[in-house]
């Protein structure tokens, strides 16, 4: 068609005026990367550099004191032996199990019930005020009524990281279905589109963007509350690891509890991402930093 | 295309009596008052008025998405129950699906039909062509420009072969050079794939350019003020602008929206099909 021809040729001479400028630019541009990762590689190793003569002169600040602060050395040491250890794996296997069954339990929730409160009245009217009740109510305080009602003490820290995890993705999922535009709604029923298609093809895409970010602050929420309630009830698991080392005053292995904890959530974090990426290749986020 | 329409047979629209109002009970607005007309079948309308004079509201009822307060409207003798596919509406912008390729998207309608994805495909293949965006299939939405936007919303409209074509707008958010550009490119089209059209406007040079009958509008509540057909020939270019008949015309119209050259005080939009969004550049990097 020859009417498309003035928005093609004008993308054309873009791409023609170009070549010769962008090897200078792509090679600056290389050049700023590698200054970046130097400039951050540089702000973690002084935060490790002060927290090395923090520990080891055992220096008192008053309120706080770093006396009983292992230093970083004695904590890679520590770190090398639990990484030889076999009871690593059970640690791993038993919290990556609880944050998979709690997550995904969840997850499963929360887009469910958010899909159905974010687009029809009676789930909206009938589900939300229950819901609404339990909300404010932190997960670390479902604590003791759920050892009380679960037999198992497996089934009480699967439940308080689903309640962690849940509420985020059931109001984000809302949030992100109530975000759909009315107009897209009207085009796709014009087009044809069911009540039960719409939630597939127009509904839940709609929703994803903001899903994702549910997800993704669940699933922060969800390794909290894993390890508030490993701390209280477990024999494995890295929380429990962590609070052990401090009832046998194992100082070094709290730190390398922590990281290994701090480490999980990031690797999580970073799939949550990843399966978002995946999921939404038409998403480009706005926005920039300068 | 595979098919191509000759005369349309299909898509006589009559409107009779009809009232809408807007709001909750009791504290309703009447936006569209006393409105009777009718469309032949393949004809070309276009309803001109001003701002909030219930031109989209009058739309979303012929589509199935509004329910009159009284009157009825029918399309070939049959009353108006719900959305469907053979009444096709077509909105100014941001209402492709984004997450979907430009091909998905023209393919919904058959998809939904329970068409198999090979034939759906190919029926968006040739539609595509015809609306000169071949090349631009694995696309997203928001990789094309306003103009190649809507050029996809007409493709995906078309597939279903409506009998009926309501466009609110449709080249309302485009620049001036893009939208004379897309009504020349609707009327290329609509001379292939024959419908019946209704197509609302506030620009009067796009409905004398486009209609073969245009019907203006009062402010709310919206009534008819005006009917005239325009007897300009087919095929339309741009020298149809300036000619004699068409200044008198565009003059008269002129007179019946702002008469004594006065402009109407501002009514407030309603958009009973929601608004188009202000943060809409989201998805149009």
């Amino acid at each position: 068609m020859t009417s498309l021809q003035p928005s093609l040729s004008l993308a054309g001479s873009v791409d023609t005026g170009s070549p010769d400028l962008s090897p200078v630019v792509a090679s600056a541009a290389s050049g700023w990367a590698w200054a970046r990762l130097a400039f951050q590689a540089g702000g973690l190793l002084l935060c490790v550099l002060i927290w090395h003569v923090l520990a080891s002169h055992r220096v008192p600040l008053g309120v706080i004191t770093f006396a009983n602060v292992p230093p970083p050395a004695e904590v890679l040491a520590t770190a090398w032996d639990l990484a030889q250890s076999p009871k690593l794996g059970q640690h791993l296997y038993s919290s990556l199990l609880r944050i998979f069954f709690g997550f995904g339990l969840a997850a499963l929730f929360g887009i469910g019930l958010g899909l159905l409160i974010g687009r029809l009245r009676w789930a909206h009217d009938g589900l939300l005020p229950p819901l609404e009740v339990l909300r404010p109510i932190p997960a670390v305080a479902w604590i003791p009524l759920s050892i009380l009602m679960f037999p198992s003490s497996e089934g009480s820290m699967i439940f308080i990281t689903f309640i962690g995890a849940l509420f985020p993705i059931l109001l984000n999922t809302i949030h992100g279905v109530e975000g759909v535009s009315p107009r897209l709604i009207a085009s796709a029923r014009s087009l044809g589109c069911g009540r039960w298609s719409l939630f597939t093809e127009v509904i839940a895409p709609g929703a994803a963007p903001s899903i994702v970010t549910g997800l993704s602050i669940g699933m922060g929420t969800c390794w909290f509350c894993l390890v508030t309630a490993e701390m209280i009830s477990g024999q494995f698991g890295i929380g429990y690891y962590t609070w052990e080392s401090y009832t046998v005053q194992n100082y070094a292995a709290i730190v390398v509890g922590m990281l290994v904890i701090g480490a999980l959530g990031m690797g999580s974090s970073a799939l949550i991402n990843r399966f978002g990426k995946l999921l939404m290749p038409w998403y480009q986020p706005q926005g920039g930093r300068s | 295309m595979s098919s191509p329409a000759s005369a349309a047979t299909l898509g006589h629209i009559d409107i009779d009596h009809l009232h809408i109002h807007l709001g909750e009970p009791g504290q309703s607005l009447e936006v569209v008052h006393n409105v009777s007309f009718t469309v032949a079948a393949g004809e070309f309308v276009c309803l001109l008025g001003p701002s909030g004079c219930g031109k989209s509201t009058l739309l979303g009822a012929l589509a199935g998405h509004l329910v009159p307060s009284h009157g009825s409207i029918r399309v070939d003798g049959l009353p108006i129950s719900g959305p469907h596919p053979e009444r096709a509406l077509v909105f100014q912008q941001h209402t492709l699906f984004p997450w979907k390729r430009v091909v998905d998207n023209v393919a919904f309608g058959l998809k939904m039909k329970g068409v198999a994805r090979d034939q759906r495909q190919r029926q968006a293949h040739d539609l595509l062509n015809l609306v000169g965006l071949e090349g631009f299939e694995n696309h997203y939405p928001a990789q094309l420009s306003g103009g190649m936007q809507q050029r996809v919303e007409i493709a995906r409209v078309l597939i279903n072969y409506p009998r009926v074509m309501l466009m609110d707008e449709p080249f309302g958010a485009l620049d001036a050079q893009t939208r004379l550009m897309m009504q020349e490119h609707l009327l290329e089209v609509w001379s292939r794939i024959r419908t019946s059209i209704v197509f609302i406007t506030h620009d009067i040079d796009e409905a004398l350019f486009l209609a073969d009958r245009i019907l203006v509008m009062s402010p709310r509540p919206g009534r008819i003020i005006d009917e005239r057909r325009l007897g300009f020939g087919r095929p339309r270019d741009g020298s149809l602008v300036t000619s004699a008949r068409f200044i008198e015309l565009k003059r008269h119209c002129l007179e019946l929206l702002h008469p004594g050259g006065k402009h109407p005080a501002y009514l407030e939009r309603l958009s009973p099909l929601g608004k188009v969004p202000a943060n809409a550049s989201s998805f149009s990097v």
